[in-house]
């Protein structure tokens, strides 16, 4: 029952047959015999679990209505405000913080009557393409433990791909939702900037964070998608239009279709095998009708570099007020303010945290920002034109999610650069604000899952979703789960 | 000022808060005197996760701010963050505006001995405020308390040109502003309140062989009322002076750059902080949580039809119709808005424009002032003391009686005419009353009025004192003395 995907689970619980609470029991059971090894989560709060799908079985036999994910557990990654439960980041800044309010998007999860079954692991802060960085635990990947599961959303990736939660939510700053999909053999989307609110996740990098769904296939990324997107009045960057319902839309085939391959995405850098396995994925597309156009993104190759300015920048910012002074970590021993800014940020705070503060602190300062921060923005909309061009001439763009698949644990952790490459193809998302899915599309050799790419122009979740859900009707890899 | 030996150069930052019911990103209130952290939100407490929606209200009263000031509106404008770490500002950055202010290019005319003068507005912006310490008594350095009350409430920052050349101008450009600011209610402008505040950048340039030399600017900070801007200024330019007599040092000297003083009040001294090069670095950027705003052509009417008649137009105005004096005209017009709605209500209803004036600015006003109250909440209205105006012109009540009537109607109630009956002023103005009243002070009076006939015209006062002892003094003078002249030729 824990390998379904939520629509069958759905399907399942309104016919009648089992209850949410035995349901919700067995990913608990799941998540107990097997979290051990995988380490997806920080917290599970089974009593708050077990009790909402009790209540939600006893609506069912009153014949109540129910909200659209009843009964089904959700897994969040631990950067999304719960109320009452403590939000870590990932950060031992936020150790002990319990927020006294619900993300948007845990309130829109509560209205459906999912089911919030646990916390995830994540880099500090979503700081990372690992979930090394994290400061609690390391998770790992389901298909090779000895890998990792990518990141920052590793924890919701790693929740999924080892059937302890169908749904998770993620964050995307620079591919956190995508890397760790692909490289979990799981589906994982980064919705259009302002599709989702921002309300309650705690930010990373203001202009480019957006929350998300993984999940076991393209169906259940709509069916999440479809809960948690919409206006909110909370979040000024939300933007206010209808979301289409992607569920009623998702198996009709787009037709004609244009997808556009840019060029720059299969270069230098691009492991073999995950090229083999995204060209045969676009095979499928040809062979369904579909137009392959061989299109340019140039300023794709600044994407990285640009990307470390404006997400640094913001971060040093956003960061700034774990303090020590209003809440989270305060040190234990000061001799003054500067000492006890000092003390309690060097404690709270990880290297790589660390890093970026730095990083974005100089980007910004006076007679610096004009060469980086400023020349970042500018870059940053040559991206976007980029992505304007290519999709005057086709409907969505396709291309590897992550230049490798998943990595040994600690390969990386001692060369930043070669971690911030990780994220090389999926940044320019984030940067130019368009939506982008990663979709299993193969495995290696030795049995690490490959994701597939695919790109939509702002707000065309619908068309992106369709595009992602013929490939998946014509290959059965999103029906693999790892042995555990 | 003619007499210094230098000239003073001042430019003036105000920072007003605005009267809004709830502050510039959240629904807090903004109500000043609530207990500590009771006025706080998470997101101006600054939690995770939390983020800022700008308060429109707060966005249209700044522009009607800046329309008043003559500032042209920019059609874009957005939302910077100016970084720092302070405990009251939990964000450890300010949301404010930076390189695209949302007004600029506006002045102000103000009043000087030597007539109207034009102050220029460099720039207005709104921006959020910050929380207060309260630190610890003692200074044990050990325990200081926040209170996030005040953090996020909406202060609109003024930035003057360089253009006042007197510590009286400075003062009267403030009292200006503030006129302007209380009469639209964009702000109630108190600075003990802190709804008010003050930086003055102060040089001086002093005339000497090669020209004139122009001294380091310094930014005098902690001015707690316009009398301490006035006397800081003054002290901080003949600071400079001594300072520049001997060291010698100017503006833009290589190593010579803006720094900082406080206000002491109590001593009166100026004192030199630090120097501004070593203040923080603010890495201004635009807040990503904030989309920038984009203000229309109809939105600025739309602002610029609440204007209204402001202060300058209206003082002009009141001074043709009504004739008052600059110096009366002065005196109404800064009490504000209602006080002068009341001046024209009561000129209209006793149909007197000069008495209006003076009821209004001696009684009035210092009934208000002995109340510590405003016209708004005067007991009674415009029409009621137009009708005692009315009455005692009327009925010749003499001043004396009137503002016993005046007194009695503001503390006990009462029209004009209710009261005037009450204590007995109702005036014996029936000739035939008052003739049968003189006939009978005669008959009891027979030796004066027999000293009257034999030539001592004096003697007609005694019968006067008692005609007007009989009726209490409420008959007119003029009318007795008429008709005793008259009884007395007949008897």
């Amino acid at each position: 029952m824990i390998e379904h995907t939520a629509a069958d689970l759905l399907a399942t619980l309104r016919k009648g047959d089992g209850s949410a609470e035995s349901l919700t029991g067995a990913f608990l059971d799941a998540i107990r015999q097997r979290d051990t090894r995988v380490r997806a989560f920080l917290h599970v709060d089974e009593a708050a679990a077990l009790e909402k799908a009790h209540d939600i079985d006893a609506r069912r036999k009153r014949g109540e209505p129910l909200g659209a994910l009843a009964g089904i557990p959700v897994a969040v990654k631990d950067v999304l405000c719960t109320a009452g439960q403590r939000t870590t980041c990932g950060s031992k800044v936020l150790q002990s913080f319990v927020p006294p309010y619900d993300a948007h998007v845990i309130s829109r999860l509560r209205r459906a009557d999912a089911v919030l079954i646990g916390k995830t692991n994540m880099d500090e802060f979503a700081m990372g393409s690992s979930t090394e960085n994290s400061a609690y635990q390391i998770t790992r990947n389901p298909w090779e433990l000895a890998c990792t599961p990518g990141g920052s959303s590793g924890g919701s990736a790693a929740a999924v791909a080892a059937c302890e939660t169908p749904l998770a939510l993620g964050s995307d700053t620079g591919g956190s939702i995508r890397q760790p999909a692909s490289l979990c053999g799981v589906v994982g989307l980064k919705p259009t900037y302002g599709r989702v609110s921002r309300f309650g996740l705690v930010a990373f990098a203001s202009s480019l964070d957006q929350v998300g769904p993984l999940t076991h296939d393209v169906r259940d990324a709509a069916l999440l998608l479809e809960v948690i997107a919409g206006h909110d009045a909370r979040d000024s960057t939300s933007v206010d239009r209808p979301v289409p319902k992607y569920t009623r839309t998702l198996d009709d085939p787009v037709q004609p279709l244009t997808i556009g391959v840019p060029r720059e995405y299969f270069g230098a850098g691009l492991d073999g095998e995950v090229e083999q396995a995204v060209r045969a994925a676009l095979k499928v597309y040809e062979k369904a009708g579909t137009k392959l156009l061989d299109v340019s993104l140039p300023y794709s190759q600044y994407a990285v570099a640009t990307y470390y300015v404006v997400a640094t920048a913001e971060a040093s910012s956003n960061l700034a007020r774990y303090d020590g002074v209003h809440y989270g970590h305060r040190a234990a021993k000061h001799d003054d303010l500067i000492d006890l800014y000092c003390r309690s940020r060097g404690e709270g705070f990880g290297a790589e945290v660390k890093r970026r503060i730095m990083l974005g602190t100089y980007v910004l300062s006076s007679g610096y920002k004009d060469a980086y921060y400023v020349k970042s923005l500018q870059v940053r909309r040559l991206i976007k034109d980029d992505f304007d061009r290519a999709f005057a001439q086709c409907d969505v763009i396709a291309g590897p999610v992550s230049p490798t698949a998943a990595f040994r644990l600690g390969d990386r952790s001692d060369d930043p650069l070669a971690m911030y490459l990780s994220d090389i193809y999926t940044i320019s998302a984030n940067l130019s604000g368009i939506a982008g899915i990663s979709i299993p599309c193969g495995f290696t050799k030795g049995g690490l899952p490959i994701g597939l790419q695919l790109q939509a122009p702002p707000f065309e979740e619908e068309k992106l979703l369709r595009v992602a859900r013929m490939h998946e009707r014509a290959t059965d890899w999103h029906t693999r789960r790892p042995k555990l | 000022m003619a007499d210094l030996p230098y000239r003073i150069v001042i430019g003036l930052e105000v920072h007003v808060q605005l009267l809004t019911q709830t502050k510039l990103f959240c629904g807090c209130s903004t109500r000043f005197g609530q207990p500590p952290n009771s006025a706080t939100c998470p997101v101006c407490l600054g939690l995770p996760g939390a983020l800022p929606v700008m308060n429109r209200r707060a966005f249209d009263l700044a522009v009607k701010a800046a329309l008043a000031l003559n500032c042209r509106i920019a059609s874009f404008t957005k939302w910077d963050r100016k970084n720092y770490y302070y405990p009251d500002l939990p964000k450890n950055y300010q949301i404010s505006q930076y390189d695209l202010p949302f007004s600029s290019d506006g002045h102000l005319d103000i009043q000087t001995p030597e007539g109207t003068k034009r102050i220029g507005i460099i720039r207005a912006h709104l921006e959020e405020d910050a929380g207060k310490l309260l630190h610890e008594e003692g200074g044990s350095g050990k325990d200081s308390l926040v209170d996030l009350n005040r953090t996020g409430t909406p202060l609109l920052e003024i930035v003057s040109q360089p253009e006042l050349s007197a510590p009286e101008e400075a003062k009267a450009y403030l009292e200006e502003l503030r006129l302007l600011l209380k009469a639209l209610e964009i702000s109630d402008c108190e600075m003990q309140e802190g709804s008010l505040r003050c930086d003055a950048n102060v040089n001086i340039h002093v005339p000497h062989a090669d020209g004139v030399a122009a001294t380091p600017i310094v930014e005098v900070k902690n001015l707690n009322s316009f009398r301490a801007v006035e006397r800081a200024i003054k002290f901080e330019a003949n600071r400079q002076y001594g300072q520049f007599q001997s060291d010698g040092k100017k503006l833009g000297d290589r190593g010579v750059s803006k720094a900082t003083a406080g206000w002491d009040d109590v001593r009166g001294v100026t004192v030199v902080q630090r120097r501004k090069e070593e203040a923080s670095d603010y890495r201004y950027f635009p807040d990503p949580d904030l989309v920038p705003i984009e203000v229309d052509s109809a939105w600025i009417a739309e602002v610029r039809a609440l204007l209204g008649e402001l202060p300058a137009a209206q003082r002009t105005r009141l001074q043709s119709q009504y004739a008052l004096s600059a110096y009366d005209t002065e005196v109404i017009t800064r009490q504000g808005r209602p006080f002068v709605a009341y001046f024209e209500e009561l000129a209209r209803g006793c149909g007197d424009a000069a008495e209006a004036k003076n009821w209004l600015t001696n009684e009035i006003l210092q009934t208000l002032n002995d109340r510590k109250s405003d016209v708004r909440a005067f007991p009674q209205p415009a029409d009621a003391i137009a009708e005692l105006i009315r009455e005692a012109k009327a009925t010749g009540l003499n001043k004396q009686r009137a503002r016993d009537v005046y007194a009695h109607m503001v503390s006990e109630g009462g029209t004009a005419k209710e009261v005037i009956k009450k204590l007995g002023f109702t005036p014996v103005t029936d000739e035939g009353q008052l003739r049968d009243i003189v006939r009978r002070a005669m008959a009891a009076n027979a030796k004066a009025v027999t000293d009257f006939k034999n030539g001592k015209v004096k003697a007609a006062d005694a019968i006067k004192g008692a005609v007007m002892r009989e009726t209490k003094g409420m008959a007119r003078t003029e009318m007795v003395q008429q008709i005793l002249l008259e009884e007395l030729q007949r008897a």
